[in-house]
This record gives C-alpha cells, sequence and structure tokens, in this order.
C-alpha cells in the first residue's frame, strides 16, 4: 500500500492525464463520427464513398497502428509534425504525447461513434425523414431536427459502451511516450518490485472508478428501453 | 455493411436530380483536389524517391526483397500476431462457456464470482492486464499477452452470449427442460448452439478486436507484426519509416476484411441452413434488437 500513497502525487498526475485524454479525444471523436455518420447517409455520392472508405481503413487498422504512423510518417507525407511542447493548464502537464494520444483517439474512436450513430439512423423509421421532407424541410434540417434526437436515444447505451472502450484505449499511449495510469503502473513498481501487486490493483481500481459507473450506466439504460421495447 | 445501406432521401424530383449533380461534381472535385495536394505535397517531400526500392530492392546489408517480405508476414503476421490469435481464440471460446455457466448457476457464489470477473475485467485496460504479465507475474511476452487477450475477450464473448441466450425465446428453455434434460444440459446443447448462431457478426467483430489487440504486444516486447516493422525502419533508416507503416496498415486491413468477408459468407450459409431445416417456423431474433445488443460489444477494441 506504501508505494501507492507515497506516490500519490504521481498517481493523481497520471489519471488527469487519463482524464484529459479521454474527455478532449471523446468530445472530439463524439463531433467527427456524427459527421462521418451524416456523410454515410447523405445523398451526395463522393461523401457517401470518402465515408466508407475512411471507415473501413480506420477501423480495420489497430490503435497501435495509428500512433505509429502519426509518430513516423505524417511529417513525410503532410509535413504535418507534432510541436513538442510542454504547457501546462489548469495544472495539468500538456505534452507532445499527450496531444498524440488525442489526435490518435480521435481519428480512431470516431469510426466507432460513426458506425453506432448510423445503426441509430437505421433503427429510426423511414417515415420519420419521409414526413420531415413532406412538410419541405432539407436534408440537413430533416436529420439535426427529425432523424438524429431520435436516433440519439437508442444508441446511448451502445454509444456508452464505445467510450468505454475509448477510454480503456487511452492506455495505449503508455508506449508512446505518455505520461498516464498505466506508465505510472509501469515506472512504480520498476521502483517498487515489492509492491507490484498492490500498484496494480490500485491502477485497476482507477480505471474501474471511471468506467463501472459508465457502463451500470449504459447496462440501466437498455434495460429501460428493453421494457419499452 | 450486410443489409443495402439505408439512406435518408427518396426518388428525387428534377430539381433534386441537378442539385444533387451539382453536388456531386463540386464534391468529388473537393476531394479529388486534397488528394491532389497530399500527392503534390508528399511529392514535394521526396516521398516518391528510391525509399520504396526497400519492398523489392534493398540496398544494405546483403539483404534480399525476400528478407524482407519473410520478416514481415512470416515472422510477423503467422509467427507473431495470427499466432497469439490463434491461441487466444480457443481458450476464450473455452472460458467465455465456463463464464456463462457460472453466471447461470443457481450457486450465489459462483455466480457473484462471475459477475465480478464480468465488469473488473471489461472495465480495465489490456495493456494494464499484458503488462501485469509482464512485470509482476514474469511471464514471456507470448504468454503475457495471451493472458491480457484471453481475460477482456472472456468477459465481453460471455456477455455477448449471454445477451444471444435472452434473445431466444422462452420455449426454447422449457422443452428442453420438460424433455428431461438438466438445467447445464439445456444451456450447453440447447440454448449456446443458437446464441452463437445469433450472435455470429457480433463474435466475428470480436474476433477482430482481438486480432487488433495483438498489436498491444509491440509495447511490451512481444515480437509482432509492429515490432517487425519498427526493427524493419530502423534498420532501413528513417525514410523507409512511411513506407513500412504503410505495409503494416495494408496487411492489417487486408486480414481484418478478409475475416469480416469471411464473418458474412458464413451468415449467409447459416441463416440458408436455418431457413431450410426449420420450415420457416423456426422462431429468430428480430434482427434489430441483436443487431443493437451486438453493437454495444462490439466497442472499439485495442
Amino acid at each position: 500500500m506504501g508505494a501507492l500513497v507515497d506516490n500519490a502525487d504521481l498517481l493523481w498526475q497520471g489519471f488527469t492525464a487519463t482524464l484529459l485524454i479521454a474527455v478532449v479525444a471523446g468530445v472530439l471523436s463524439f463531433a467527427w463520427g456524427v459527421v462521418l455518420a451524416a456523410f454515410r447517409v447523405s445523398p451526395i455520392g463522393p461523401l457517401r464513398t470518402f465515408g466508407t472508405t475512411y471507415i473501413n481503413v480506420v477501423r480495420n487498422s489497430p490503435l497501435t497502428l495509428i500512433f505509429l504512423f502519426l509518430g513516423g510518417s505524417t511529417s513525410a507525407l503532410v509535413g504535418i509534425v507534432i510541436p513538442v511542447s510542454r504547457n501546462s493548464y489548469f495544472g495539468i502537464t500538456v505534452n507532445n504525447g499527450i496531444i498524440f494520444a488525442i489526435v490518435a483517439l480521435t481519428l480512431y474512436t470516431a469510426t466507432f461513434v460513426c458506425e453506432v450513430v448510423r445503426s441509430g439512423i437505421n433503427s429510426v423509421g423511414v417515415g420519420q425523414a419521409e414526413a420531415g421532407r413532406s412538410l419541405g424541410l432539407t436534408f440537413p434540417q430533416v436529420l439535426t431536427q427529425v432523424v438524429l434526437p431520435q436516433a440519439f436515444r437508442s444508441v446511448m447505451p451502445p454509444l456508452i459502451n464505445v467510450f468505454v472502450a475509448h477510454i480503456k484505449n487511452t492506455s495505449v499511449a503508455a508506449g508512446f511516450a505518455t505520461f498516464e495510469l498505466v506508465a505510472v503502473a509501469q515506472r512504480l513498481s520498476n521502483v517498487n518490485p515489492a509492491d507490484v501487486f498492490v500498484i496494480f490493483m490500485g491502477i485497476g481500481v482507477a480505471y474501474l472508478a471511471i468506467t463501472i459507473p459508465l457502463s451500470v450506466t449504459a447496462e440501466q439504460l437498455e434495460k429501460r428501453m428493453a421494457v419499452v421495447r | 455493411m450486410t443489409a443495402p445501406e439505408q439512406v435518408l432521401f427518396d426518388v428525387p424530383g428534377p430539381k433534386a436530380i441537378v442539385r444533387d449533380k451539382v453536388y456531386t461534381v463540386v464534391f468529388t472535385a473537393v476531394i479529388v483536389g486534397l488528394l491532389g495536394w497530399l500527392v503534390y505535397t508528399a511529392q514535394s517531400r521526396g516521398i516518391f524517391d528510391d525509399r520504396w526500392q526497400v519492398l523489392w530492392n534493398p540496398q544494405k546489408g546483403g539483404q534480399t526483397a525476400g528478407d524482407v517480405w519473410h520478416s514481415l508476414l512470416v515472422r510477423g503476421l503467422f509467427e507473431g500476431t495470427l499466432k497469439a490469435v490463434a491461441i487466444s481464440v480457443p481458450i476464450v471460446a473455452v472460458t467465455a462457456t465456463i463464464l456463462v455457466i457460472a453466471r447461470s448457476s443457481t450457486n450465489r457464489l459462483l455466480q457473484g464470482v462471475a459477475y465480478v470477473f464480468t465488469h473488473v475485467f471489461r472495465g480495465i485496460p489490456v495493456l494494464l492486464v499484458m503488462y501485469f504479465g509482464v512485470i509482476a507475474l514474469g511471464l514471456a511476452p507470448l504468454i503475457s499477452v495471451i493472458l491480457g487477450l484471453a481475460v477482456y475477450n472472456t468477459a465481453v464473448v460471455a456477455e455477448i452470449l449471454r445477451a444471444g441466450i435472452a434473445a431466444l425465446p422462452k420455449g426454447q428453455r422449457e422443452a428442453g427442460l420438460s424433455i428431461g434434460l438438466r438445467p447445464l444440459a439445456v444451456l450447453l446443447r440447447i440454448e449456446l448452439p443458437q446464441a452463437v448462431r445469433i450472435m455470429l457478426p457480433a463474435l466475428v467483430s470480436q474476433i477482430v478486436v482481438l486480432l487488433k489487440d495483438t498489436s498491444l504486444g509491440f509495447i511490451i516486447a512481444y515480437y509482432e507484426l509492429l515490432t517487425v516493422t519498427k526493427n524493419n525502419y530502423n534498420y532501413f533508416g528513417e525514410p523507409t519509416t512511411v513506407v513500412f507503416v504503410l505495409v503494416a496498415a495494408v496487411i492489417y486491413i487486408s486480414v481484418n476484411m478478409a475475416v469480416s468477408r469471411f464473418a458474412h459468407w458464413l451468415e449467409g450459409r447459416l441463416s440458408r441452413t436455418r431457413t431450410s431445416a426449420g420450415g420457416g417456423g423456426t422462431p429468430v431474433a428480430p434482427p434489430g434488437g441483436v443487431a443493437a445488443v451486438g453493437i454495444g460489444f462490439g466497442g472499439a477494441g485495442g
């Protein structure tokens, strides 16, 4: 227990880094995922093709590979170099490792958000879109004011599960020079070999503290909707 | 992607046809323009120089193209990535079945243990379990990879199977009990086979997740496709990074798409046998409901 208590500040630093990556990348991937879903159901062919290609490529690539790609190939391909900097916001040190993780996870999680939202759109009766159109609404209006609000209600449980997986995926950043929870586990157990079990348990509990409330919420919502259905 | 894609528009009128044509031209131009810019800017950075030669005529240390591809496909893909998959999948099939049995048993203790196992291992990162194997248990990288993949996927697959069983009509279980089968036999011989069948799409997408998760082995020094990729570009020099990373991406994407394609084919076959054998009377869970549940677990592995 000692190792965890003595290094509470490190633990807190890792926890906030994990949370920061998860929240920022979560919000961004949600936005990007909804846009991709809109592309995939839009009447414009080129956008549908783009959406489908993006999903097939990114969803079939491992997240580790996306990290590796961003780390080694973007400078050669498009000349984008993620800046090496250390700035502090709200007492959290943001280095390029964290920015990396946010970019990689946004690109990756968006594909799962897209597929869930798209299945939600498909679950809304066709009559809804037709009714909207017969009132003279345009495609963006039908999508944002009629279909999506209904779609979101039914996709909440799977969407939450996507974000639970997303939160756990932030751990991949540990392999790419980012100091978050798994990196804390690794560092502490190297320094305190006697306390490894406790350290890993503590880090596990830190993850569960974020993920279990979410997955329980998803389960509750699912149960409630099962009754309605 | 099995069903025809649903789109939110219907047969357009003359005005809409013109408008859609204009949009199609405009967006094609935008996308082609972006791609062109991408190629141009990459070209100006010398991407099309001789670095690609490493794939057919490497110029260093007496390596042949055969050596490079052997390292990528045989040592990386088959003896690294696919080996971990091939060992993990049967283990998961067995342990997930055990977990389903435990969850549905009448023994409260067994039930509780299974419940805690499911929630704990669905909630912590696979990479943490792999690190635990390497650092705390002192296991070899391969065993740690398998440990991480096995505990997480056991929890997830068990939940998928439970959802499948829940989607079965109650009569299936009652019929089994009424012909004198014990509850365990009903579960194993009547409910599980049907659950596997209706949950096949979710189960296969879980295999794709598992396959992608083997790449976490890269981080704990397990020798798999990404490790080979990195060794290759470290050996042939920094400019070849983009070459090898793109090759690795193509390999992963092809394998994963092949698995999905296989699942699609299997699904078609199974649903055909079902209709012919059941004579139309076999109760099948509503596809919408099953899909909704399946997506919940399809989640983003990695």
